[in-house]
């Protein structure tokens, strides 16, 4: 690669091109200008950049299906997050013809691992429909790519109520992916909603995005999209992110530090966290706090990411009750360590939901468009910026979620006070 | 010898944002040679921009929404950006000025060691966090509107002003009292100064920072200071009196030093 490349703008180089580049010290000496060309890298002597995941999300809150051109570009400007080791995207409303039959996206090793899933299904469930799901080769991907499928279910009244600890068709898909996941080898469940799916694989964000054909191929109301920039764990297909159980999708960015006390609470409930990454305990949690429990996603949120108790003490008795006890009950579930989130799901109404630690410890921005019909999600502004002219742009409080829900608008927008305007009673 | 004004176009020729490096190339070699005023249009999520710059009478104007890091480590130009900022904005500054006219949000002067920078709009969390001054090296961070928790966070030095206005174009709202700033106020301060703008309730306090009177030195201090920041935003100086300004300091000049060892206190 000659350094002249760099300096033309129209050059277009690959992060990991650049840092190959970055890391040859004596490139400076041969033609007498790198001392120039480092006061423009990363300014501390930096090799290689050192980022973190890039989140951002959309969802058209009066119901307007759009293809993936947008959150696309929303993802692709934070490529500076990145490192090629994972992104993905989540859709929902893209089936609106199989909208009550779950869809079950799987990535495969090969054949065998297909036929085996194919079999188990045919145990469990009525397929509706199968096919491979659409995919391109990307120049400058890293191959070898998986088989990826996708059956449509549905599940037999009769199955339910022979089982003793099944209570509904969710616990016994949750079951089937569980299963999968653990036991099929060569096979992982990408997503398992209705009417939504989620696109990940291992490499850069564009990488991905046309790896898929997401920005012609689906429309839906509402898109996630993560690039990864993995730091403790390994960078796989299965590893990246949106994580998704039922329909509930996770973008996460950060470390989830009390991964082993949520992976066991969740563990107690049947959940099995078998991606190897933190942040999928948080999936299962938002399954298990919501539907399984019943709890509103703003009080699922408290328990997520309670607040202190200085602040508790200052509320309203009623309110310092309940508050108390959500951290007494669900202080396993509590997600400890630096996260900004940014959820999706289907129940009890579609909404988009993001949330930052305590301490706001990773980036997050939410935005409202100008017609108010959008609600925009990002780790940074310039993504929001990128795509359309927000009227307003705000940052949301530390663990106080923004929740935007479909034909209700912006419910939440992460600035009131805790259990401003509800009246939540405690029943025992 | 190069014009004196130069415009880039921090888009490239397919309308997707330059990369951070190529961008900063162009604007490093344009006031290497000779510009002094630099106007970078479309910015979108550049990092990085006008890092290390030690050119003293050099303006550059950003339009749009520069990313992270906007001015680290700069020793002298003057940037002002009409659009927002993103985080770490003015990272270990030594001197120099940024005018923001719209948000600044995290980080906002991180570290910074001297020079200014002043917000129109409204700013994250941990602004300001561990300033530092040494003579009459001394930051500056002026917001016009309101910031979030954490505001001053183990600060060493320097000054820190929140305000608590939306100033629009002909007008100026005032902001209810309590919400200028958020909790942990100044948690870990030892050095320097926060002036908020209203009424500063006693549990938003952090550790070590204490509300201290208000006296004419600080007005003495602050008069020039506010001049600018109206100067640059265009609004009279009389609306920031109507509202009496909190001072915040340092109780100890190290809050932590009985922490692990009691007996060093």
């Amino acid at each position: 690669m000659d350094l002249d490349e760099i300096r033309d703008p129209k050059s277009r180089l690959s992060h990991s091109e650049f840092g190959r580049l970055g890391r040859i010290g004596s490139m400076g000496e041969v033609n007498g200008k790198w001392g120039k060309i480092g006061v423009t890298l990363p300014p501390n002597g930096f090799t290689k950049d050192i980022e973190a995941c890039g989140i951002a999300g959309l969802i058209n809150t009066n119901g307007k299906t759009e293809n993936g051109k947008r959150v696309i570009d929303m993802i692709t400007t934070m490529t500076d997050r990145e490192n090629g080791l994972g992104a993905g995207y989540a859709c929902y409303g893209l089936f609106p013809d199989l909208a009550d039959s779950f869809c079950i996206q799987l990535l495969l090793d090969d054949e065998e691992a297909k036929e085996n899933v194919e079999e188990f299904f045919k145990r469990k469930a009525n397929i509706v429909k199968d096919e491979e799901v659409f995919k391109k080769p990307v120049r400058g991907m890293k191959g070898p790519y998986p088989l990826i499928w996708r059956f449509f279910l549905d599940v037999p009244e009769e199955v339910i109520s022979a089982s003793p600890h099944i209570e509904s068709e969710d616990d016994y898909i949750v079951d089937c992916v569980m299963n999968i996941n653990e036991k099929i080898n060569g096979a992982f469940c990408m997503s398992s909603g209705k009417n939504m799916a989620v696109f990940k694989g291992n490499g850069w964000s564009h990488e991905i995005a046309e790896f898929y054909d997401l920005a012609e191929r689906y429309n839906g109301y509402m898109w996630l999209a993560h690039s990864r920039f993995p730091t403790n764990t390994p960078g796989w297909w299965g590893g990246a992110h949106p994580f998704n159980i039922l329909d509930w999708s996770l973008c996460h960015n950060g470390e989830i530090t009390s991964y082993g006390t949520n992976k066991r609470y969740v563990e107690m409930w049947g959940y099995k966290c078998t991606l190897l990454t933190d942040s999928e305990v948080v999936t299962y949690l938002w399954d298990l706090l919501c539907r399984r429990h019943g709890l509103p996603k703003l009080i699922a949120t408290m328990a997520l990411a309670p607040r202190y108790f200085d602040d508790i003490a200052l509320l309203p008795e009623d309110q310092k009750k309940i508050a108390t006890e959500l951290r007494m009950t669900y202080g396993r579930a509590m997600v400890n360590g630096p996260f900004s989130i940014l959820v999706g799901t289907n129940r009890p109404n579609p909404s988009m939901i993001a949330l930052t630690d305590r301490k706001k410890l990773r980036p997050m921005i939410a935005a409202i468009s100008e017609d108010e019909n959008t609600v925009y999600a990002s780790s940074e502004e310039c993504a929001i910026r990128r795509v359309g002219d927000a009227k307003e742009v705000w940052a949301p409080v530390t663990g106080n979620p923004v929740i935007a829900q479909l034909y209700r608008g912006l419910v939440w927008r992460g600035t009131e006070k805790q259990f401003e305007g509800k009246k939540i009673k405690l029943e025992v | 010898m190069a014009k004196k004004k130069m415009e880039i176009d921090a888009l490239d020729g397919d309308k997707k944002p330059l990369r951070y490096w190529v961008l900063n190339e162009k604007i490093h070699n344009a006031a290497d040679d000779g510009a002094k005023h630099i106007v970078v249009k479309n910015v979108l999520g550049q990092r990085f921009i006008a890092d290390c710059m030690e050119h003293k009478d050099l303006k550059i104007d950003i339009h749009g929404t520069p990313g992270n890091d906007l001015g680290v480590f700069l020793s002298g130009p003057t940037i002002e950006v009409f659009g927002s900022c993103e985080d770490q904005t003015g990272n270990t500054m030594n001197a120099g000025t940024i005018i923001v006219h719209g948000n600044a949000w995290d980080v906002t002067g991180l570290a910074a060691r001297n020079g200014k920078i002043f917000v129109k709009g409204n700013g994250g969390y941990r602004i300001g966090i561990h300033m530092k001054e040494y003579q009459d090296q001394r930051p500056i961070v002026v917001y016009g509107g309101c910031v979030k928790e954490f505001f001053g966070e183990y600060m060493a030095g320097g000054i820190l002003v929140a305000l608590g206005m939306k100033i629009g174009n002909n007008k100026v709202e005032e902001v209810p009292s309590k919400e200028v700033v958020r909790g942990s106020l100044g948690s870990g301060i030892h050095g320097g100064a926060i002036y908020v703008r209203g009424e500063v309730p006693e549990h938003y306090l952090g550790v070590a920072a204490n509300i201290q009177p208000f006296t004419d030195d600080d007005l003495k201090l602050l008069t020039p200071i506010l001049k600018e920041f109206c100067k640059y935003f265009k609004m009279p100086i009389e609306n920031i009196w109507e509202r009496e300004i909190t001072k915040i300091a340092p109780s100890s000049s190290r809050p932590y030093g009985a922490y692990y060892n009691p007996r060093t206190v």
